[in-house]
């Protein structure tokens, strides 16, 4: 009876192991699914005109399934000195988009003698994104400042529509700020009302789209040149529900006096 | 403020009446769309690898009547995501050279190609310097050619065009859909104006409305859009041709009507109902 039970024993731990291996493997499909999915910028951008020329902004996060590959990416990519894009979607399909239109800015400056316009940077990325809409995935916003219209936004969303817009917000995180713009959208900001504006929107966002996050990137386009701006989570404000980081517990438990109750049982 | 579309100059961009459209130099890319792609590159699209796309952002009903002096178009300036409304400026109603106004619903950047590819149509028109001009039937035909033969070739453009024009005292107004079917009528509509907006305009529609008459009918249509079109938006354009010219509308809103007794109290008398 013994050998009997100890058999058994031995014969339950056996199966036990090989349903554990099952289940590892099941597991190890998932992640290893995720690891191979194609990278996505499930992202905030945005795109804002103000009184003498444009704030593009931007989150951090770019991620491949569940998993967040890089947390600092830098989704505002220069085409020409005064025309920059933000890209979302796919990372691949953007970045090659944003390099092919680079280059063939290049060429077009040298060919015109003078920069190139922000209408003509924003044609040439829809040419690529609608002759190419069946392979493509990018949602793609278009900002710069030129001599003849000054600062110009221009959205190109999946498809390849072209759109002239005071302000554009793309991006899975933008769902959440089409109230947000239509309620704070005004015409005529001035510049720091604006970069205050972007920043605050791609935080709202970053609160609650699980595909944006990092930290907030803007670039400001005008006559006078470029500036990059950069905002750390920890410069950003708070929303609802979210707290003040804290080095550690321990540190509320040591500052604490008896009316504070970090520790409930 | 009128989102200004890629093709008219800044100048033009405040929209309003007596709008008309300036075409730029057309790259050298982009010659010759209905014989075979010759250009192949990133530029321009190949041809094999192409197949039924889906449409992205998309603008809903056009409807045209034809009236006294000519044609009246009416469209919303919506361009909606999937089921989110995402842009409200979009203009759909556009003026192809002397004597024509296209409207269209569908995928907006496909609207954006047709576009392209008449001003082509137009410009070497113009260059024969004949004193001869396309009418609207002639670029009707062209539509409808262009539309068939990439419906053939499974890669439709995706839209449903209202073209409507006058041209030596003739009225024409016709419609072509995403796969070429083809017809010419007194009104037309696209989309949902297919199912509501139409049978107004068989009741009322007659020989001869006025100006005024035709649009509070083109109005009475879209706000039935506007209250049972989940795409809509209130945000119109009404465009006139006649034999002396174009002009489309500022964008305005119309009015709607919600205080009705039934509404304020819908569930009067109903079972389980409070009254």
């Amino acid at each position: 009876m013994f050998e009997w039970d100890s058999v058994s024993t031995c014969s339950f731990f056996f199966f036990d192991c090989l349903i554990n291996y099952n289940r590892f493997s099941e597991g190890m499909d998932s992640i290893m699914k995720d690891l191979n999915s194609p990278h996505s910028m499930g992202t905030t951008i945005i795109g804002v005109t103000y009184d003498g020329g444009v704030i593009l902004g931007a989150d951090s996060r770019t991620s491949t399934g569940l998993y967040v590959a890089n947390r600092a990416s830098d989704k505002i990519t220069q085409l020409t000195d005064n025309v920059y894009l933000c890209r979302s979607g796919s990372a691949a399909d953007s970045q090659l988009v944003s390099d092919y239109v680079r280059h063939f800015l290049h060429q077009h400056t040298i060919q015109l003698g003078q920069p190139a316009t922000v209408k003509v940077a924003a044609n040439l990325i829809r040419l690529l994104s609608y002759n190419n809409k069946n392979m493509l995935q990018a949602g793609l916003i278009v900002g710069g400042w030129d001599k003849y219209e000054g600062g110009k936004i221009y959205g190109v969303p999946l498809g390849g529509t072209i759109v002239e817009q005071p302000f554009a917000i793309g991006g899975s995180g933008s769902t959440y700020l089409y109230g947000f713009f239509d309620q704070e959208w005004k015409n005529g900001m001035t510049k720091d009302e604006a970069e205050k504006l972007v920043v605050k929107a791609v935080s709202l966002a970053i609160a609650r789209d699980g595909a944006s996050g990092g930290v907030v990137r803007t670039v400001i386009i005008n006559s006078e040149g470029v500036t990059r701006n950069f905002y750390p989570g920890d410069t950003l404000p708070l929303w609802h529900e979210e707290l003040p980081p804290q080095n550690s517990l321990l540190d509320i438990l040591s500052s604490s006096s008896s009316s504070a109750e970090p520790m409930v049982s | 403020m009128v989102v200004e579309s890629h093709e008219t100059d800044g100048e033009f961009a405040g929209g309003g009446l007596g709008h008309t459209s300036r075409s730029p130099i057309v790259t050298p890319v982009f010659t010759d769309m209905v014989s075979s792609q010759t250009e192949s590159g990133l530029l321009s699209s190949e041809g094999e690898s192409q197949r039924t796309q889906y449409p992205y952002v998309t603008g809903t009903s056009v409807i045209g009547i034809k009236y006294k002096d000519g044609i009246l178009m009416a469209a919303d300036m919506g361009g909606s995501y999937g089921s989110t409304i995402r842009y409200k400026s979009v203009e759909r109603l556009k003026q192809v050279g002397k004597h024509s106004l296209l409207g269209a619903s569908g995928e907006i950047s496909d609207f954006q190609e047709i576009l392209r590819y008449l001003d082509e149509l137009i410009l070497h028109d113009n260059m024969w310097d004949d004193g001869n001009s396309l009418g609207p039937k002639e670029v009707h035909n062209y539509l409808t050619r262009m539309m068939y033969n990439r419906r053939n070739k499974f890669d439709p453009l995706w839209n449903s065009l209202v073209l409507g024009g006058v041209k030596n005292g003739h009225k024409y107004l016709g419609s072509v859909s995403m796969i070429g079917v083809h017809f010419e009528d007194n009104h037309v509509a696209t989309g949902f104006g297919n199912h509501l907006a139409r049978p107004i305009l068989r009741e009322e529609w007659k020989e001869d409305l006025s100006f005024e008459e035709g649009v509070k009918l083109l109005e009475k249509c879209m706000r039935n859009l506007l209250y049972r079109d989940r795409s809509a938006v209130n945000k119109l354009q009404i465009a006139k041709i006649t034999e002396d010219g174009l002009t489309i509308s500022q964008p305005y809103s119309l009015k709607t009507f919600w205080n009705f007794g039934a509404f304020q109290n819908p569930t009067v008398g109903a079972e389980g109902s409070c009254c």
